[in-house]
């Protein structure tokens, strides 16, 4: 007979019925640092806690800290998957403080950077929940555009992840023919994105398997949808046509011509569908906008930042050159810029929400208080209801499809 | 549905409990009673016309230069039909900073607030679960208040090898 008394169990566990599951923290199926734990009668979810945090850098405090121009790096960390457009809405929010308006120019050329990033977030996202409901050959098809879009980040900007794009007034350079070219590529009808994603659809839509993966997997009414502060293509799965880029336009997006996908049940499959169709706008909109850029002639045709030379970096070579942009040079990177007294909120439409930024600024150095509304924050809380009475691999899907990012979550 | 009419809306309803009326930024802003945030809040999300049933945002800021009223909790509210968004404060003395808790009215403002509590210390009264969310348990202080500064970045006693200080 062995000695057992050294083995210690929480009273009543042999009793027990259920089943305790940690998923996460680590977890392959779970595309980020999430830990949920799981209270399982066989493979049925009863009761479901999630953790997060565990990647939580502080990034509110470090902005009280820096001024506004060193916040943009930050920013990239949020949503990771789609930088640029957490990079184009910081720089929103510092112009709306600063009162600078950009020319239309710079407006066309963020929105296509902006759409460009939300392509490449939906078709992750997309793709992955392809992944976990066991279809892996659509991820590798959509693949190959999302390397074409990390390389014209690369064109404009010089890195591919961790873009920091931009800056407060229009863009550091102009975009250069390498990267139109690459555009032109990605938008070319017979060897571009567009039938790549109809093949993709081709694969999903209507594939018996997977429909009947994610129909009725995960779904969420409007109404608590919205109770549950969902935004963007979660929410619009749930038949909720809010979209921060018609509601409030911001870019000059009101130029632009296109609508908004909607769905009904808010399961996984409505928020398939939604993304797709989103995707296709946003091609639509990069079009447009390209078709814009290119008809402008002249002076117009060559501008890339908004002339505000107290908040916009001067080039190199004026530095060297002109007495005024070394003052002004100097005054940006030490941060001395007047910067004035007021408190803004602004949000853009990233790419699973509504992402705001609350800037207080009491005219020092460094903003006095920035908060981030990360969309996905505020909708993760819904997850624990939505897989509630589910199975354990409707869990996964539910989470993949819902596009939770770590960084963003956790800020 | 404009900014002035909300604010007469607002004002025939509580009176004088409303004050510091602003609009930065075209946001009307205005600042309650810490006692009558959930009223407000109520009064917003019910009535016909206002409407105000999505709550964006919901976090703290510390001033620790007003005595008495240290801590400001901001709720910024949507109104998605006739897209007007406000944003009210309530302030509360940093010894005993009791708020309630909106998690009855939107489930969004469970995380909300408990990071919030995370970070600022603010107790929403009436929180089903009301426990730090991004930081670890066992920290004893609140992160985001202004007395406590960065590392110094240019220290030199730590010797970490990994990171190469």
């Amino acid at each position: 007979m062995t000695d057992t008394s050294h083995i210690l169990l929480p009273e009543g566990s042999i009793e027990k019925q259920t089943t305790t599951l940690n998923l996460g923290p680590t977890h392959p199926a779970t595309h980020g640092v999430f830990q949920n734990i799981l209270e399982l009668d066989g493979e049925r979810i009863l009761k479901a806690t999630s953790t997060v945090g565990y990647i939580h850098r502080a990034f509110e405090k470090l902005a009280e800290h820096r001024p506004l121009y060193q916040i943009t790096p930050i920013t990239d960390r949020l949503n990771y998957c789609s930088s640029p457009i957490n990079n184009m809405g910081w720089h929103l929010t510092c112009e709306k403080l600063l009162g600078v308006t950009t020319p239309k120019r710079v407006d066309y050329l963020r929105v296509i950077i902006m759409e460009l990033s939300r392509i490449s977030d939906h078709l992750i996202c997309n793709s992955i929940v392809g992944v976990d409901s066991g279809a892996f050959s659509g991820f590798l098809y959509v693949m190959q555009f999302r390397e074409l879009i990390y390389e014209i980040y690369e064109e404009v900007c010089g890195s591919r992840l961790t873009t920091n794009i931009g800056r407060i007034g229009g863009f550091e350079r102009n975009f250069t023919n390498a990267a139109f070219e690459k555009l032109e590529k990605f938008l070319d009808k017979k060897s571009g994105y567009a039938p790549t994603l109809k093949e993709f659809e081709n694969l999903f839509t209507r594939n018996r398997i997977f429909m009947e993966r994610t129909i009725g997997c995960g779904p969420i009414t409007g109404e608590r949808a919205l109770n549950y502060g969902f935004t963007g293509p979660n929410l619009r799965a749930a038949g909720i046509d809010y979209d921060v880029r018609v509601h409030t336009p911001y870019s000059s997006y009101q130029d632009f011509d296109f609508t908004i996908p909607v769905g009904t049940t808010g399961d996984c499959y409505d928020r398939f569908l939604v993304r797709n169709q989103e995707m296709w706008q946003s091609l639509s909109i990069i079009e447009q906008a390209y078709r814009k850029v290119q008809d402008m002639k002249g002076a117009e045709s060559e501008i890339y930042h908004a002339d505000v030379p107290a908040y916009y970096l001067p080039e190199k070579k004026d530095v060297y050159t002109k007495m005024e942009a070394l003052i002004y040079h100097f005054k940006i990177v030490m941060g001395e810029t007047e910067i004035p007294v007021g408190e803004v909120y602004n949000s853009v439409e990233g790419a699973n929400g509504e992402l705001g930024f609350y800037l207080i600024s009491d005219g020092g150095r460094t903003p006095y208080r920035l908060h981030f509304r990360r969309p996905c924050f505020i909708y993760y809380q819904a997850y624990p209801e939505l897989i509630q009475g589910g199975m354990l691999s409707d869990a996964v899907i539910t989470m993949s499809s819902l596009n939770l990012i770590a960084g963003e979550l956790d800020a | 549905m404009d900014n002035t009419f909300v604010k007469e809306k607002l004002t025939a309803k509580f009176g004088d409990a409303l004050t510091n009326w602003e609009e930065p930024y075209g946001m009307l802003t205005f600042t309650a009673l810490a006692e009558l945030n959930l009223k407000v809040m109520q009064f917003l999300y019910d009535d016909e016309e206002l409407r105000f049933q999505f709550l964006t945002d919901l976090q703290a800021v510390h001033y620790p230069l007003q005595k008495g009223e240290e801590l400001a909790v901001v709720y910024h509210l949507h109104n998605l039909n006739a897209n007007v968004r406000i944003r009210f404060k309530v302030f509360v003395p940093i010894e005993k900073p009791d708020v309630y808790s909106a998690t009855a009215l939107y489930q969004s403002a469970n995380f909300m607030e408990r990071e919030t509590y995370d970070f600022f210390g603010v107790n929403f009264v009436g929180h089903p679960n009301l426990i730090r969310i991004l930081n670890v348990d066992e920290m004893d202080y609140f992160p985001m208040r202004k007395e406590f500064p960065l590392e110094d970045q240019t220290r030199i006693d730590k010797d970490d090898e990994m990171f190469g200080r």
